[in-house]
């Protein structure tokens, strides 16, 4: 049953304000899922760790709202072109500046992220400055009513779409020719090469995969929360904690990991002022670094 | 022969300085000075010892933190402070070295390890009332017309030579430790860690080595950070801009090098400077831009000068 535009009914600090909490945490936490989807795939196959997956995401916010502000495009619509023209920009990445990094030491290819990273997120500062900005739909304050949970509008069509496009991504590498080839890389480099796989090629391919979930990703998060450049730097932490937290590299792990940490936060804020949400995450981050490093659904490497 | 001349008309260059520049280039020194010190704090475990801290910001921070909250809320002065600041990072520290290596932990998880825990005690500090937790620690400036070296309160010259003999410590504690035993070991570890231990160095205990003293030597950047700004905010002292900051002048000038993080600090600082001059000369004021110029140089130098901007010229100098 859809409502519109109703008063808040006020909830006490009860079950059922939990169950709310819970309910939008966990809607959130399928956007972080596949924002860190598009980090684990990338690392998956490429085993490049992409220190500006933030900033890209942000990259992507700023075009949904532009796309808005114009066009009066909606995020939800407008994730096909953003999708779309983050997809161009992770495989021109790859192959024009990553690629030759392949084989370089790990600490070479971090501060090569790093780059792109300080790159991206101060020019996103030049260009829109650094005041948040958000987009306006015209069913922000809907609100759907089941039982006891009422659920924003946005963020069930938010959760349902990222849902979806992961879904998509799954049987992709599950199903398709190219998924396949591109897990053979992943697999290993040396004997995808040697059937003659294209390996440079299919890890741009993987970029541009992943980049494009980080466009969808992007645009729905513009629908529930504002955008400023310092976003990107703390959605880059974001996506490692969620990715760590669910194993690097697996797939089902980033999603887990997306909902448990939007989980999470969510019901920290209950009981912490909300600057201090991530610190959560962070505890989180540290107990599984320490004793699960390869992540709760991760295989150990 | 040659590096000594080098180094011997660089040292009188830099303590004749403040004779022969204005007091705004001063400022500009003091800030490249830092980050070659800094940068030489880092070095130590990145460099030598082959583990990445991105999160290093957490250490300036402690020590500015731990110096400036004894000063203004119980009155002890400076240089006992800076004891407290070391011991309090060199603890942080000893735990963090502690837990990544005894669980086995290396390569990005350590790196990620690093900004996790910065992170951390950032979000910490802005809730943590007794520094003034996100409104920050403010010092009391009292206005002197001399320098009380006992007080760290004076002018900038002064801070200029604290600095300045900083820089030159740390640069002369990192060539006694190049050329010690535990920088054989670090220098070991760095380039294969198997093997290192295969040889009977207890990787464990040097890598943890590393990582004290360079926390040890970054806190004491951090309390001339908060002696000489007078102000601090978790926000802006323990970001994760703040650590990268630190990283970038040893990189740009050549990882592992003792030169390096001097150049690569003073090359980017005065670039940086001369760009924000240059823009306001034209009457503009663009945010952003000195960090985008900061990236780009990071971003030419890894992709075309992977061992730094030092080693190529060292070379031509034939040094």
């Amino acid at each position: 049953m859809l409502i519109g535009h109703p008063p808040r009914p006020a909830i006490a600090m009860t079950f059922d304000l939990v169950l709310n909490v819970a309910a939008a945490g966990i809607l959130t936490g399928l956007v972080y899922g596949l924002m860190a989807l598009g980090l684990s795939v990338i690392f998956g196959v490429t085993r490049i760790v992409n220190f500006a997956h933030g900033e890209m995401m942000t990259a992507a916010m700023y075009g949904a709202v532009l796309l808005f502000a114009t066009v009066k495009l909606d995020p939800l619509l407008a994730a096909i072109p953003i999708g779309a023209a983050l997809a161009v920009f992770g495989y021109a990445l790859q192959s024009a500046v990553i690629n030759p990094f392949i084989d370089r030491p790990e600490h070479s290819q971090f501060m090569l992220m790093v780059a792109v990273a300080i790159v991206l997120v101060n020019g996103l500062l030049m260009i829109f400055g650094p005041n948040a900005q958000n987009v306006m739909v015209g069913y922000a304050f809907d609100s759907y009513q089941l039982g006891p949970l009422l659920i924003d509008a946005t963020r069930a069509y938010a959760g349902a779409a990222a849902l979806l496009v992961a879904g998509l991504l799954f049987a992709f590498f599950r199903f398709a020719r190219l998924g396949k080839a591109i897990r053979a890389c992943a697999d290993n480099q040396f004997g995808a090469a040697v059937v003659g796989l294209p390996v440079k090629r299919l890890y741009a391919l993987t970029f541009a995969l992943g980049s494009a979930c980080l466009g969808v990703a992007g645009c729905l998060l513009v629908l529930m929360i504002d955008v400023s450049p310092p976003l990107g730097p703390a959605m880059t932490l974001l996506a490692f904690v969620i990715v760590i937290v669910g194993g690097l590299g697996s797939m089902t792990g980033a999603l887990v990991g997306g909902v448990l940490i939007g989980l999470s936060e969510a019901l920290a804020g209950l009981v912490v002022p909300p600057s201090a949400k991530s610190m959560v995450s962070f505890a989180i981050l540290i107990l599984v670094l320490l004793f699960r490093p390869q992540g709760l659904v991760g295989r150990r490497a | 022969m040659r590096a000594r001349v080098l180094l011997s008309l660089l040292a009188v260059a830099l303590v004749a300085a403040p004779f022969v520049v204005s007091g705004y280039l001063v400022s500009v020194l003091i800030v490249a000075l830092y980050f070659a010190y800094v940068g030489q704090a880092w070095n130590i475990m990145m460099g030598f010892a082959g583990q990445l801290s991105l999160g290093h910001a957490l250490y300036v921070g402690l020590g500015a933190y731990t110096a400036a909250a004894l000063f203004v809320q119980s009155g002890v002065p400076p240089w006992l402070g800076l004891i407290a600041a070391i011991i309090v990072a060199m603890a942080f520290a000893a735990a963090i070295g502690f837990l990544a290596f005894r669980f086995g932990i290396s390569g990005v998880y350590f790196a990620l390890l690093t900004i996790a825990f910065a992170e951390f005690t950032r979000i910490g500090f802005d809730h943590f009332g007794w520094v003034g937790a996100s409104a920050g620690l403010f010092l009391p400036v009292s206005q002197r017309s001399g320098s009380d070296l006992l007080a760290l309160r004076g002018t900038p010259t002064m801070f200029y030579y604290v600095i300045l003999a900083l820089a030159a410590g740390a640069f002369a504690l990192s060539r006694w430790l190049l050329t010690s035993r535990i920088g054989f070991y670090w220098m070991a570890i760095r380039e294969d860690q198997d093997a290192a231990q295969a040889l009977g160095i207890d990787t464990f205990r040097y890598k943890l080595a590393a990582v004290v003293v360079s926390a040890a030597m970054t806190s004491i950047a951090g309390v001339f950070f908060a002696f000489y700004y007078n102000n601090l905010f978790p926000e802006q002292i323990f970001s994760i801009g703040r650590s990268i900051e630190i990283i970038l002048g040893p990189i740009i000038g050549g990882l592992g090098t003792l030169f390096g993080p001097v150049l690569g600090a003073f090359v980017l600082q005065l670039l940086a400077e001369a760009l924000r001059e240059g823009v306001s000369a034209l009457g503009l004021e663009i945010p952003g831009l000195t960090q985008v110029f900061y990236g780009v140089c990071l971003l030419v130098v890894v992709m075309f000068l992977p061992n730094g901007v030092w080693p190529p010229i060292a070379r031509r100098l034939r040094l």
